[in-house]
């Protein structure tokens, strides 16, 4: 016979998010962060139906700021936002011509205008979302600002591992790359610490950031004590683009220092998954066979990303209340 | 409180709706049942059961979640969002008969979200209702084609359905004004 939920509990229907934006994972209690990832199973299952669809954001809009180039986050949100039915407009607006404080304020208060439900903002300058939401009727939803959070990519790496995992408690998760500049280690580091997890992150000393010892991890500069016994290896890019210089000598002494290859991943647990948030640097922080290998669950996090931000769309738009209006 | 039906009662109801469905439908053959979350889908398992007694015939559930298609979700509501469950439907439901299984009908509203929900899966030969219980009061134009227990009620009341599934007790229960 054919079988579906059966393992339903009775357990009251609860419940949103506390606050009315998602600014990072620091605002998230651990029992939210469950609910984003058990409200995200069921996205996943819209996601697999032939009309991939649901009524449940009929009227809003939702518009995505985008003052730092993305494609990933960006087209991921809109997906999310479309496959909820919501109206969605993408501005862009090319990182050159930004300056951090009146610009944005401006930009957003001109947009406010127009009563957007949710504005998902990715900006260059950490806590751009803090002043969008102390400003905004809207709802704000952080798509990565500055060197400081990108909430939505910590929920769908969890969502990820607990999806390969089943749990993440007592996980080894080794996260290794450029740990100074990465608004994704911050989110995950919140995120895998308050549920848990035992969280391993190793770079040059030059791209250790100060500080980082009081969150809750181990810090190494050895790669091999990282991985060693992991259950996650998760991947950081480096970042160029947020370089300026003199932070190890070359991207090949960085491979072969810093590296994902075979012979490395051959020392986490035999059945250790592969993670990047992408866009990966091919040669630079991982081999190609390691990315493309059995173990990578890379495109499955690109594929999650997709019902997690349903998921904190969905959790965030019946907390708003202007939509009775 | 009052109890409106016992276990007992619900067990025969069942059976008899399966008998029910069994005359109305001559045959199982394109049959298949979705219960609607949470308490609809023990109950339709339960008709499958049934069914299954009576003809030795495996009949297909399925479990529909039907929060992302309610009309109230993003009206005045206060901050709350329902929990979203999965829906589990493992089968096509393209011209098959589904036979739609919720506990109790009321205003009519979870109907008409479920009925829009199993749209976007398919498009089935027909859609047939069971509640277990019919308290009146319906604000659409939507009936159930096999009842439980009609039970009488004003709008003050409540009606609270357990099973043994989810609730660990067989009991359907009228709670009184406030």
């Amino acid at each position: 016979m054919e079988v579906a939920g059966q393992t339903e509990s009775a357990a009251p229907p609860l419940t949103g998010l506390r606050n009315r934006h998602l600014l990072g994972i620091a605002d998230l209690t651990a029992e939210e962060i469950v609910l984003v990832l058990d409200t995200a199973e069921a996205m996943k299952e819209v996601g697999r139906r032939t009309i991939k669809k649901v009524p449940t954001l009929r009227g809003r809009t939702v518009i995505n700021l985008f003052f730092e180039p993305s494609t990933r986050t960006r087209t991921s949100f809109e997906i999310a936002e479309k496959r909820l039915s919501a109206d969605t407009l993408n501005v862009a607006i090319a990182s050159s011509s930004v300056v951090k404080g009146e610009t944005l304020v401006d930009t957003a208060m001109n947009l406010e205008a127009m009563a957007p439900s949710m504005i998902v903002l990715r900006h260059a300058s950490s806590g751009a979302c803090h002043l969008l939401a102390r400003i905004c009727k809207a709802a704000i939803v952080n798509a990565g600002d500055g060197m400081h959070e990108h909430p939505t990519q910590a929920l769908l790496d969890a969502f990820t591992i607990r999806e390969r995992k089943g749990r993440l408690k007592g996980l080894k998760v080794a996260i290794v790359g450029d740990l100074l500049h990465s608004r994704v280690l911050r989110s995950n580091v919140l995120l895998l610490t308050k549920l848990g997890a035992d969280v391993w992150v190793c770079a040059p000393a030059t791209l250790i950031p100060p500080g980082l010892q009081q969150m809750g991890v181990h810090v190494t500069t050895k790669v091999d004590e990282a991985v060693e016994g992991a259950d996650v290896i998760m991947m950081l890019r480096i970042q160029l683009e947020r370089m300026q210089g003199g932070y190890f000598p070359s991207l090949r002494e960085y491979f072969t220092t810093f590296g994902m290859t075979e012979a490395r991943v051959k020392r986490a647990k035999p059945d250790a998954i592969i993670m990047h948030p992408g866009p990966i640097n091919r040669g630079v922080e991982i081999a190609s066979e390691v990315a493309d290998g059995a173990a990578s669950v890379i495109l499955d996090q690109v594929a999650n990303g997709v019902a997690v931000r349903m998921a904190v769309l969905y959790l965030l738009a019946g907390g708003t209340d202007e939509a009775s209006a | 409180m009052p109890v409106v039906m016992d276990a007992e009662r619900i067990s025969r109801a069942l059976t008899r709706i399966a008998h029910e469905i069994l005359e109305h439908n001559r045959g199982l053959s394109d049959l298949a049942l979705v219960g609607v979350r949470s308490r609809g889908v023990p109950i339709a398992h339960r008709i499958a059961g049934d069914l299954k007694q009576i003809t030795g015939t495996d009949i297909p559930v399925g479990a529909l979640d039907i929060t992302l298609y309610r009309d109230d979700l993003m009206g005045a509501s206060v901050g709350i969002t329902p929990l979203v469950r999965k829906t589990e439907i493992p089968f096509s439901i393209d011209g098959r008969t589904i036979v739609l299984v919720d506990d109790v009908l009321y205003t009519g509203r979870t109907t008409r979200a479920a009925l829009d929900a199993l749209t976007d899966f398919g498009r089935p030969k027909s859609i047939q209702l069971v509640v277990l219980v019919d308290r009146g009061h319906r604000e659409l134009p939507i009936k159930a084609d096999y009842v439980g227990k009609n039970v009488p009620t004003s709008r003050q009341e409540s009606v609270q359905v357990h099973l043994l599934e989810l609730d660990g007790v067989d009991e359907v229960l009228l709670e009184g004004k406030e």
